[in-house]
C-alpha cells in the first residue's frame, strides 16, 4: 500500500435508484475506489442527519448521500426531503467546525452506472485532500457522540425539518 | 449477545473469488465477530445453488442459526431467494440479510487487499444490522370486489367491460355527456380503415346496458380516501337538468332550442350544437345534458323552450336539479382519463387560427367523419370548395425541443390515413411533410406502401413556415408552405389550399392534480408514472391505482385495448386473491411517544398519516404507507419507527461498516 | 424618475443620427431620463464574435462595467444588435465564473470591474414596459390616423428568447403602433432577417432577402416600414434602388425608426427627429399627422 491517506467513506443509497446505479457499475464491471462503504435504506428521504453524524463521529472521514434524481423519486418527492435536510446539514457541520465538504450529495438514476463510478472516485479524492477527520478516534468518543446527541439528535431535527 | 448468526460467503465460480480471499473472509468473520454472535462462517462456490441454499437450511436446523448472513450478489438479485430458504428451514425470512459483495465490492475494484477488506466491513456491517432485525409479517388487506373506472373512453370501456363481463362491478366515471372518447369522434381508423362509430358503439351500448356497470356520465371524482383494497371515492354528478327516469332521449328538447352554441368539445369547433344537447347521435346514454353558461333560461329566465316542448309524462325537463355528491366505494381503480390534443396556435408560424385553411388534425376528423360537421365531405374552410392540393404536417408540438421532445407515436399512421382519405374522396394533391416515418406495428408499414402507391407525396423535412405571403404569381391565394426536402437539399415553397396539421397528444391540462388525488406522479414530460415501464406498465407506485391508454403516454387504439385489458385483468388478480400481502416495510407511531406536533403530517406523499385530533396524536396507516422512511427521520420525538429499516439497525450497522464492534464493548 | 444608462452605439454616431436624435427627443418628451454612458466602445457588432468569442465578450463587458460603475441599474441600447450582444455577454458572465474572470482580468488594465448585475434593455421595452402604452397615448398630440405601418422587428430583437415571449408571433410592436394612432398591418415576415451585414459578404443573397421583407410590405398595403435597428434600417432603406434593378421591382416605401413615428405622433418637428435625410422620402408619412 501507498503511503498516502486512504480515507474511510460511509455512502448512503436509496433503494431504487442509487442502489441500482452501484448495481448498474458493479455488472458493467466500472471501477471505482474502494474506500466507499454501502448502506441501502429505502429513499434518500429515509436519511436521519444524525446518521451522518454518527458516522463522522464513529470513524468515517467522509458521507455520501446518493438518491434519484429530483423528479425521479420512486417517493414521489422524498428526495427533495432529502435535499433540504442535506442544505441544513452542512451548516450545522460548519457550526460544529467540520468541512461542509465532508458530506456530499449525488443524485443517481438507476442507469447511471458511470456516474455513481466517477462520482465516488472523486469524491474519495476530495476526501484525500481534506485528510482525516480525526472525530471519535480519541477515548472521549462515547462523551463526543453524547454530546451530539443531545446537541442535536433530540432538539434540532424539527429544527431541521422545512414544513412541506 | 443471545443470537446464533450464520455468515456465508459466496465464491459466485470466480466472479467473487477472483478479487476477493472468500476463505480469509468467511473464517475472519467467524473468529473476529464471534463476540457479536457468529457461530458460523462458510465459503461456497455458489451460494444461490440448491446446494448453496441447503447448507444454510441445514445450519438453521442444526446449529439454530437465528439469523442469517449471505454475502454475495445484490440483493436486488437474490434476496428473495435466500429468505425463502430461511423460510423453508423455519426462520423468519426478514432475518436474513444480504450483502453485496459482488456489484459493490469484487466487480468494481482490482486491489485484491482493498477488496477482502472491504468485503469484510460490508459483512460487519450486515451483521450488526440483521441483529437488530426483528421477524415481520406480510401485512393482509382484505379486499372490495368493486373497482372504480375514470375516463370513459375506448381504454376505460375495455378495461370496465373486462371485468364486469368477468362478473364484478365496476363504476365508470366519465367528465363528459357520454362515453366514448376521442375514439368517438374519429372517422376510420388506421391501418384497416374501418369506421370507429362501427366497432365502437356496440361496446358503448354494453357498457349502457351492462348489469354489472354503474355508468356516471356528466361527472367528476372530487375526492379518494382509503387504500388498496379500500378505496372510498367522492363524486360530483353535475345536475344534467333532464330527469334521467322519464327522458326517452327522443330529441324534441335540442330540437326546439333556439340556442346555437359551438361545439369544441365533440366537434373541435367545427359544428354547432345546442344548449341542450347530447353530443352525438349514438351517445352513451342517451339523454341529453344542459350547458348552464349556454341557456337562454339560466341566462335571463326565460325561454324554457326544451321543458315547453317535452312530450313525456312526467316532464323530463328540472330546472331545480342539483349537483349530486356520490360516494363510491372500489378495492381497485383504474385511471383512462386519455390526453389533450395539442394546442396548435402554441406554434404561430404554423398560422392555425389566423390562416382559415390550416386545420388540426382532430378538425380533419370530424370533416371526414359522415355524421360530422360536413356530412364528410373534404372542403376548405368556407365548407363548400374541396381543396386541390394540401399539406400534412407531422410531429406539430411532438419531437420539438420547444414543445414537447416526445414522439406522440399515433401522428404517422393518422397523417397516413389522412393522405388516403384527401386522396379517395377529392383526388387532390397530398404532400406529407415529416421528420421520420414510424409504423412500427402489425400492417402498419404495409399502409404506409399503400400510400405511396396511391401517389402521396413524401417530404423529408420540419415544416418552417405556412404562410399567405405570396411571392410569385403561382402562390396568390395559396398557403405556401416553407419546408427543407433534406433528402435532396433544397429549400421547397409548396402552394397548396388546405394544410392539416398532425397536432401531437398532451397530458390532460389536469392531469397533475388529478394525479395527486389518486396519489399517483407524472414524469418529466406529464404523463403518469407507470410502476416499471416495461414489466409493469399498467400498474402505479400507488398500490391499487392502475393507469390505461393515453395517460401513461401516446398511444393508439389497439394499444389502448391492449391496456385496458391489461389494467383489467390485474384488477380481478387481486380481487380474485380476497386479501392482499403487503411487503412489511411500514412506518408505525409509537403513541406513548408522539408529541402530535404534526411535522410529519405533512411530509407524506401518500397521505399516510393522519392526525387524530381525540388523542391528540398522529396515526400512519400501513395500508397507505410505502416505507420510504422519511417521516421516522423527521419525528423530533423519535416516536415513529420502522419495521425493516429502524434507527438502530441503520446506527448499528454504520458502526459495524466502521468495524466499530471490533473492539470489546464498553471500554 | 429613474436614470437609464444610455448606450448609443457606433451607428447612432454615423448613419443613424436621425435614429439617436428621435430617441433623445422622444425620450425626453415622455420623461425618460437617459444618461449617456461615458466613454462607450463599439459593442463588436455581428462582426467581431465569430471571430474572438472572448475578446467580443471583453468588448461589450467594458461598456456595462462603465454603466455599472455610475450605479445605474438599466442599460438600454437602441440598436438590435448591441442590445443583443450586451443581453447575451451580461447573462453568460453571471452563468460563467470563468468567463467573468477572464474578462475581469482584461478590465482591470482600465481599472473596471463587471458583474453583470445590468438589466440589459432594448429602448421599445423600455417605452413600452416602463412608461405604458397608456402614457403614452395620452400624451399623444398628432395620431397617425389610417397611416398604415408594417412593424419590422427583425431578428436580433427576439433573440434573447425570453420566457413566455411569443417570438414567432410576438404583438407589442403592434400594440405600440395602434397606440399612436397608426394602423399596424399584419406584416408576415416582420421577424426575418433582414440579411445584416451580409450585404457586403454576399451582397446577392442579402438583396434577395431585403426584396421578401420589401414585397410582404408593399403588398399588405403598408405606407411604411418601421424598424427598431440602425442595421435593418439601413438594409431596407439604402438598398431599395438595387433590388429594383435586380428583380424589376419598383419599390419605394419609406422606412423609419419607430422613434420617428413616435415622435411625430408626439408632435415633435421633423427637423429634430432627423426626418428630412432619407433617401426615400419620409414626406408621405407627415401627411397623417399634420
Amino acid at each position: 500500500m501507498s503511503e498516502q491517506f486512504e480515507p474511510t467513506i460511509i455512502g448512503f443509497t436509496c433503494n431504487w435508484c442509487s442502489y441500482r446505479a452501484a448495481d448498474l457499475a458493479g455488472t458493467s464491471r466500472m471501477k471505482y475506489a474502494p474506500n466507499v462503504r454501502l448502506i441501502r435504506m429505502m429513499c434518500s428521504g429515509r436519511l436521519d442527519p444524525t446518521f451522518v453524524l454518527r458516522a463522522l463521529s464513529s470513524g468515517a472521514d467522509g458521507v455520501m448521500i446518493t438518491g434519484c434524481h429530483p423528479g425521479e423519486c420512486h417517493y414521489i418527492e422524498q428526495n427533495y426531503k432529502a435535499l433540504r435536510r442535506f442544505l441544513l446539514l452542512r451548516r450545522v457541520l460548519a457550526g460544529l467546525g467540520i468541512e461542509p465538504e465532508r458530506v456530499k450529495l449525488v443524485w443517481a438514476s438507476a442507469a447511471e452506472g458511470a456516474r455513481f463510478a466517477s462520482e465516488t472516485t472523486a469524491f474519495v479524492e476530495e476526501i484525500r485532500k481534506l485528510g482525516p477527520l480525526n472525530w471519535g478516534k480519541t477515548d472521549d468518543r462515547q462523551q463526543t457522540m453524547d454530546d451530539v446527541e443531545s446537541s442535536v439528535v433530540n432538539r434540532p431535527s424539527s429544527e431541521m425539518e422545512v414544513p412541506a | 449477545m443471545s443470537e446464533k448468526i450464520g455468515v456465508y460467503v459466496c465464491h459466485c465460480g470466480t466472479n467473487i473469488a477472483g478479487t476477493v480471499d472468500v476463505k480469509g473472509v468467511a473464517e475472519w468473520a467467524a473468529e473476529h465477530l464471534k463476540h457479536r454472535g457468529v457461530v458460523i462462517g462458510r465459503d461456497y462456490k455458489f451460494m444461490c445453488s440448491s446446494l448453496g441454499q441447503e447448507l444454510v437450511e441445514n445450519d438453521i436446523k442444526e446449529l439454530g442459526l437465528t439469523r442469517v448472513i449471505v454475502a454475495a450478489c445484490s440483493p436486488h438479485l437474490h434476496e428473495k431467494t435466500f429468505r425463502t430458504a430461511c423460510e423453508r428451514a423455519g426462520l423468519n425470512p426478514y432475518l436474513c440479510e444480504m450483502v453485496s459483495i459482488r456489484e459493490q465490492v469484487s466487480w468494481v475494484h482490482t486491489d485484491k487487499v482493498a477488496a477482502t477488506e472491504k468485503s469484510k466491513a460490508a459483512i460487519s456491517g450486515g451483521v450488526e444490522r440483521v441483529i437488530h432485525n426483528e421477524p415481520l409479517e406480510p401485512i393482509q388487506v382484505p379486499i372490495h370486489a368493486d373497482t372504480l373506472v375514470v375516463g370513459g373512453g375506448i381504454a376505460g370501456i375495455q378495461a370496465a367491460l373486462e371485468i364486469a363481463d368477468a362478473g364484478y362491478h365496476v363504476c365508470l366515471v366519465e367528465r363528459e355527456p357520454s362515453i366514448g372518447g376521442h375514439m368517438a369522434q374519429f372517422d376510420k381508423t388506421f391501418p384497416t380503415l374501418d369506421c370507429a362509430a362501427c366497432i365502437l358503439t356496440p361496446k358503448m351500448v354494453e357498457v349502457g346496458a351492462h348489469p354489472n356497470i354503474t355508468l356516471l356520465t356528466w361527472s367528476e371524482v372530487e375526492k379518494v380516501d382509503g387504500f388498496v383494497g379500500n378505496f372510498k371515492a367522492t363524486i360530483r354528478k353535475k345536475a344534467s337538468y333532464v330527469n334521467t327516469d322519464s327522458c326517452t332521449g327522443c330529441g324534441i328538447c335540442w330540437e326546439k332550442c333556439p340556442k346555437k352554441v359551438v361545439d369544441d368539445v365533440f366537434e373541435a369547433g367545427m359544428g354547432i350544437r345546442k344548449a341542450i344537447y347530447r353530443p352525438f347521435a349514438q351517445a352513451v346514454p342517451k339523454y341529453p345534458v344542459m350547458d348552464v353558461e349556454n341557456c337562454t333560461y339560466f341566462k335571463n329566465s326565460k325561454c324554457k323552450a326544451c321543458q315547453l316542448f317535452c312530450p313525456t309524462e312526467p316532464n323530463s325537463i328540472n330546472f331545480e336539479q342539483k349537483d349530486e355528491i356520490l360516494e363510491v366505494q372500489a378495492g381497485n381503480i383504474i385511471l383512462a382519463t386519455g390526453y389533450d390534443l395539442f394546442d396548435a396556435t402554441r406554434i404561430p408560424q404554423y398560422g392555425y387560427g389566423k390562416l382559415p385553411n390550416v386545420f388540426t388534425s382532430l378538425e380533419f376528423e370530424r370533416m371526414c367523419n359522415a355524421a360530422g360537421p360536413t356530412e364528410g365531405k373534404i372542403v376548405l374552410r368556407d365548407m363548400k370548395t374541396a381543396p386541390k392540393s394540401v399539406v400534412v404536417v407531422h410531429c406539430v408540438g411532438s419531437r420539438d425541443e420547444n414543445y414537447n421532445k416526445y414522439c406522440s407515436s399515433i401522428c404517422c399512421m393518422q397523417s397516413l390515413k389522412f393522405a388516403h382519405l384527401v386522396m379517395e374522396r377529392t383526388g387532390a394533391e397530398v404532400y406529407n411533410c415529416y421528420i421520420d416515418i414510424r409504423t412500427p406495428s402489425k400492417d402498419y408499414e404495409e399502409f404506409y406502401k399503400r400510400v405511396l402507391e396511391e401517389g402521396g407525396h413524401f417530404i423529408r423535412g420540419k415544416v418552417a413556415e405556412i404562410t399567405d405571403a405570396a411571392r410569385i404569381p403561382e402562390e396568390e391565394g395559396k398557403l405556401i408552405v416553407q419546408v427543407e426536402d433534406t433528402l435532396i437539399g433544397k429549400q421547397r415553397r409548396i402552394p397548396v389550399d388546405m394544410v392539416i396539421l398532425s397536432a401531437g397528444l398532451e397530458p390532460r391540462h389536469d392531469a397533475k392534480e388529478v394525479g395527486k388525488l389518486f396519489g399517483i406522479a407524472c414524469g418529466a414530460s406529464g404523463w403518469y408514472t407507470e410502476r416499471h415501464p416495461k414489466l409493469d406498465p399498467v400498474a402505479t407506485m400507488t398500490d391499487g391505482v392502475y393507469i390505461a391508454g393515453c395517460v401513461q403516454g401516446p398511444k393508439d387504439i389497439p394499444a389502448s385495448v391492449v391496456q385496458g385489458a391489461a389494467a383489467a385483468a390485474r384488477v380481478l388478480g387481486k380481487i380474485q386473491q380476497g386479501v392482499i400481502s403487503l411487503e412489511p416495510i411500514r412506518a408505525s407511531i409509537n403513541k406513548d411517544q408522539c408529541s402530535g406536533c404534526r411535522i410529519c403530517n405533512g411530509l407524506c406523499p401518500f397521505n399516510a398519516i393522519a392526525y387524530i385530533e381525540d388523542d391528540n396524536v398522529s396515526d400512519i396507516n400501513p395500508a397507505l404507507c410505502q416505507g420510504c422512511g422519511t417521516c421516522v427521520a423527521a419525528c423530533p420525538a423519535g416516536a415513529i419507527s420502522g419495521t425493516g429499516f429502524s434507527n438502530e439497525q441503520i446506527i448499528a450497522q454504520i458502526d459495524g461498516l466502521l468495524l466499530r464492534n471490533l473492539e470489546p464493548a464498553g471500554v | 424618475m429613474k436614470q437609464y444608462a444610455y448606450y448609443p452605439g457606433c451607428s447612432l454616431e454615423s448613419l443613424a443620427t436621425s435614429y439617436n436624435l428621435s430617441t433623445l427627443e422622444v425620450a425626453q418628451t415622455l420623461g425618460v431620463d437617459l444618461k449617456e454612458i461615458k466613454d462607450w466602445n463599439c459593442c463588436g457588432a455581428t462582426a467581431y464574435f465569430p471571430v474572438d468569442e472572448l475578446l467580443a465578450h471583453t468588448l461589450v463587458a467594458r461598456n456595462l462595467a462603465l454603466a455599472e460603475k455610475d450605479g445605474l441599474s438599466d442599460f438600454v441600447a437602441p440598436c438590435s444588435a448591441c442590445y443583443k450582444n450586451a443581453y447575451f455577454t451580461n447573462a453568460y458572465l453571471k452563468k460563467d465564473p470563468d468567463l467573468a474572470e477572464h474578462i475581469n482580468y482584461a478590465l482591470e488594465a482600465d481599472n473596471l470591474h463587471v458583474n453583470g448585475t445590468m438589466k440589459v434593455r432594448h429602448l421599445i421595452e423600455v417605452f413600452i414596459e416602463d412608461v405604458g402604452l397608456d402614457e403614452i397615448e395620452k400624451k399623444i398630440t398628432h395620431p397617425l390616423k389610417g397611416l398604415r405601418v408594417a412593424p419590422y422587428y427583425g431578428c436580433q430583437l427576439l433573440r434573447p428568447r425570453k420566457d413566455q415571449e411569443n417570438v414567432e408571433n410576438p404583438q407589442f410592436f403592434e400594440s405600440l403602433l395602434s397606440a399612436l394612432g397608426a394602423e399596424p398591418v399584419d406584416y408576415p415576415s416582420k421577424t426575418r432577417c433582414c440579411g445584416g451585414s451580409l450585404i457586403i459578404t454576399n451582397r446577392k443573397a442579402a438583396l434577395d432577402m431585403v426584396h421578401i421583407l420589401l414585397q410582404d410590405a408593399v403588398n399588405r398595403k403598408a405606407d411604411v416600414i418601421a424598424t427598431t435597428c440602425p442595421m435593418c434600417n439601413v438594409n431596407l432603406e439604402v438598398y431599395q434602388g438595387q433590388v429594383n434593378r435586380e428583380f424589376g421591382t419598383q419599390f419605394a416605401i419609406p422606412v423609419m425608426y419607430f422613434t420617428q413615428l413616435m415622435g411625430v405622433a408626439l408632435g415633435i418637428k421633423p427637423e429634430k427627429l432627423g426626418i428630412g435625410k432619407e433617401l426615400v422620402s419620409g414626406e408621405p408619412v407627415l401627411a397623417f399627422a399634420y
